[in-house]
C-alpha cells in the first residue's frame, strides 16, 4: 500500500540524485526532471540554482540558446537530463531513429544538445519512463551521444544514473555497465529483467526505491506543483495532485 | 544612400530566392510564420534550411509543401503536440536530405560565420554517429596540446535569415529582447529579413534601456509589418501558442491529403486577413 503516485516517486528520486549540485539545468519537454530539480532546490534551502528551459522565472539566460552550452563548457552546470528513444547497456543514447540511418524506419526529432552535453556535464541523469525492450536495447541503432569515450577524448561528464518507471540504475563508467540500485514499489527485479534488452549488474538483494516522506510529498503537492505549472501547466494539472503548502 | 527598409510582406518574401541557404529560429524565438505563408504561396523551391538550433511547424510546413531540399538541424519537433509529421514522412521516404547536428554545433558554426573565420572547434561529438555522418565535419589534433582530438565545424554563412520580432523603428533597428540567437543569425547572414508586430516612433538605439536588446539596421535588409506574424506560434510575451491550431495541424498533417487540406485552408485564411 502506497500513499504516493509513481510520478511523485520519480520526482522525489530525481531530487535525491541531485543532492549537492550547485546548478542543475533542465532541457525542453522535461516536466518530471524539472519538478525533481525544483524539489532539490527547495530541499537545499535554495542553495541550489535551477535553470528550466522554457521557463521565464527560472531561466536567467541573456545570451540566447548558446548560453546553456557555454555554461556546460565552463563547468557551471553540475547536472542535466537526457532521454532516448533507445538506450543501451553501455549508456549510448539514440534520439534520432530506428533502422538504418538516414532512412530511419521510425524517425524521432533529433539529437538536440546530447552529443555535446553528455561529454561536459558531470552528472547526467538518463530519464525515460517507458521501460521496455523497445527502449532498453542491446545496441542502439544510432549513437546520438556515446555513454563512454576513449581515455584521450576530453570528457568530464557522462551518465550518472538511469531512472525509469520500474527502477533506478547507477552507471559504472570504468566497467561501462549499469547496476540496478533499487526497484520501485509494485515492481520486481524479474519484471525489470524481462523488460531490459541489455545485461546489467544486479546485486543479490535489490532494495526498494525509498518512498518519499510526508514533507516531500507535501512539497511536491504544494510549492513544486505551483512552480512547475509556470512551464508545464498541463503536466501540473493532469499528473500532480494538489495539496496545501508544505513546511518548507 | 540608405533607403527605408520597410516593405510589404510580399516584397519581403520575394527576397528569399529559390535554393537559398535560409536560417530560421527555434519556435520560441520568433518564427516568421506569415512570411513563411508568402513563401509557400509563391512556391519557393530547393531551400537549404538551417534551424537555429531546432525546427517546428515552420520547417514541417515547408517540407510538406515541397520547398526544402536540405535541412540542417538538431531536431524537428512539434514539442508537446507530438512528432513533426511531414518531416517524419519525408525522412521515411528519403525525399529530404537531413544534416543532423547538435544544438551547440549550429550555434558555434554560426558564430564562426559572424566572425568571418572558416571553421570553429567544438568539444563533445567524438564517438557519436552525428559526427560520423557529417562528412563536412572533421576531427583534428589540438595544435596547442598533445593527444587531444577535437571536432572542427565549417562556418555557416546563411544567404538569408528570416524571423519575427515584436517591433522595429523606421530606421530599420529591430528589438529582439533576450532572443540573442537572432543577433547571431543576423550577424552571420548576408541578408536578414524581419517581420514585426508593429513599427514604433523614434530610434531604438537612442534609448539606453532598449539599445542593448536591439539588432542594428546595418544587418537588416527588409522589414515588413505582420500583425500576429508568428501565429500559430507564440511571440514572447505578446501572445501564446495557439494550441488548438497546433494540435489540429499535427493531426491533419499525418497524411499527405490531410496536410493539403490544412495548407489550402491556411493559405486562404491569410488572404481573408489581409
Amino acid at each position: 500500500m502506497t500513499d504516493y503516485s509513481p510520478t511523485e516517486l520519480l520526482i522525489a528520486t530525481i531530487a535525491r540524485l541531485l543532492q549537492g549540485c550547485r546548478h542543475v539545468a533542465v532541457g525542453a519537454s522535461s516536466p518530471v526532471p524539472g519538478s525533481g530539480a525544483l524539489l532539490a532546490r527547495l530541499q537545499s534551502g535554495d542553495a541550489m540554482r535551477v535553470t528550466v528551459l522554457g521557463s521565464l522565472k527560472n531561466n536567467f539566460f541573456t545570451s540566447g540558446g548558446v548560453e546553456l552550452f557555454d555554461l556546460a563548457a565552463q563547468g557551471r552546470i553540475d547536472a542535466f537530463f537526457l532521454g532516448g528513444g533507445q538506450i543501451d547497456g553501455e549508456a549510448n543514447i539514440n534520439l534520432v531513429g530506428t533502422g538504418t540511418y538516414p532512412a530511419s524506419k521510425v524517425r524521432w526529432p533529433g539529437s538536440f544538445g546530447s552529443a555535446y552535453l553528455y561529454f561536459l556535464v558531470p552528472r547526467v541523469i538518463l530519464f525515460r519512463e517507458e521501460h521496455t525492450r523497445r527502449v532498453m536495447v542491446p545496441k542502439v541503432d544510432f549513437v546520438s551521444a556515446p555513454g563512454t569515450s576513449a581515455p584521450n577524448v576530453h570528457r568530464r561528464g557522462g551518465p550518472h544514473a538511469l531512472l525509469t518507471n520500474l527502477g533506478l540504475f547507477s552507471f559504472d563508467r570504468e566497467k561501462s555497465r549499469f547496476r540496478l540500485e533499487s526497484v520501485h514499489a509494485g515492481h520486481s527485479v524479474e519484471e525489470i529483467r524481462d523488460n531490459t534488452g541489455f545485461e546489467f549488474e544486479c546485486p543479490d538483494k535489490v532494495p526498494p526505491t525509498p518512498a518519499p516522506d510526508a514533507a516531500t510529498l507535501a512539497a511536491i503537492r504544494g510549492e513544486i506543483r505551483a512552480e512547475i505549472a509556470e512551464t508545464y501547466p498541463r503536466f501540473a494539472e493532469q499528473r500532480l495532485v494538489s495539496g496545501a503548502a508544505s513546511k518548507y | 544612400m540608405q533607403t527605408e527598409p520597410i516593405v510589404t510582406l510580399e516584397a519581403l518574401a520575394a527576397a528569399v530566392p529559390d535554393g537559398a541557404l535560409l536560417a530560421v529560429p527555434k519556435d520560441s524565438s520568433g518564427v516568421a510564420m506569415a512570411a513563411t505563408r508568402e513563401l509557400v504561396r509563391r512556391g519557393v523551391r530547393g531551400l537549404h534550411i538551417v534551424c537555429v538550433p531546432t525546427g517546428g511547424i515552420q520547417a514541417d510546413i515547408l517540407i510538406g509543401a515541397g520547398a526544402v531540399e536540405t535541412i540542417e538541424t538538431s531536431a524537428v519537433t512539434m514539442g508537446e503536440f507530438g512528432p513533426a509529421p511531414r518531416f517524419t514522412a519525408a525522412v521515411r521516404d528519403a525525399s529530404l536530405r537531413v544534416m543532423d547536428a547538435t544544438c551547440p554545433a549550429v550555434y558555434a558554426a554560426l558564430q564562426a560565420g559572424e566572425k568571418g573565420i572558416p571553421f570553429i572547434p567544438l568539444r563533445g561529438l567524438i564517438g557519436s554517429d552525428v559526427l560520423r555522418h557529417r562528412g563536412d565535419w572533421k576531427v583534428v589534433d589540438n595544435p596547442f596540446d598533445q593527444n587531444d582530438p577535437i571536432a572542427l565545424l565549417p562556418a555557416i554563412r546563411p544567404h538569408v535569415s528570416l524571423f519575427h520580432a515584436p517591433f522595429a523603428d523606421r530606421y530599420g533597428n529591430v528589438f529582439v529582447g533576450r532572443n540573442r540567437d537572432l543577433m547571431t543569425m543576423a550577424h552571420a547572414s548576408a541578408q536578414t529579413l524581419v517581420t514585426v508586430e508593429e513599427l514604433v516612433d523614434g530610434n531604438l538605439l537612442a534609448d539606453p534601456a532598449r539599445a542593448g536588446s536591439t539588432l542594428p539596421a546595418i544587418y537588416v535588409s527588409r522589414i515588413a509589418v505582420a500583425k500576429n506574424g508568428a501565429w500559430p506560434l507564440a511571440l514572447g510575451e505578446n501572445y501564446p501558442d495557439d494550441e488548438a491550431m497546433l494540435s489540429r495541424y499535427v493531426s491533419l498533417a499525418r497524411t499527405a491529403d490531410g496536410f493539403r487540406t490544412f495548407l489550402d485552408d491556411w493559405l486562404q485564411q491569410q488572404r481573408v486577413a489581409t
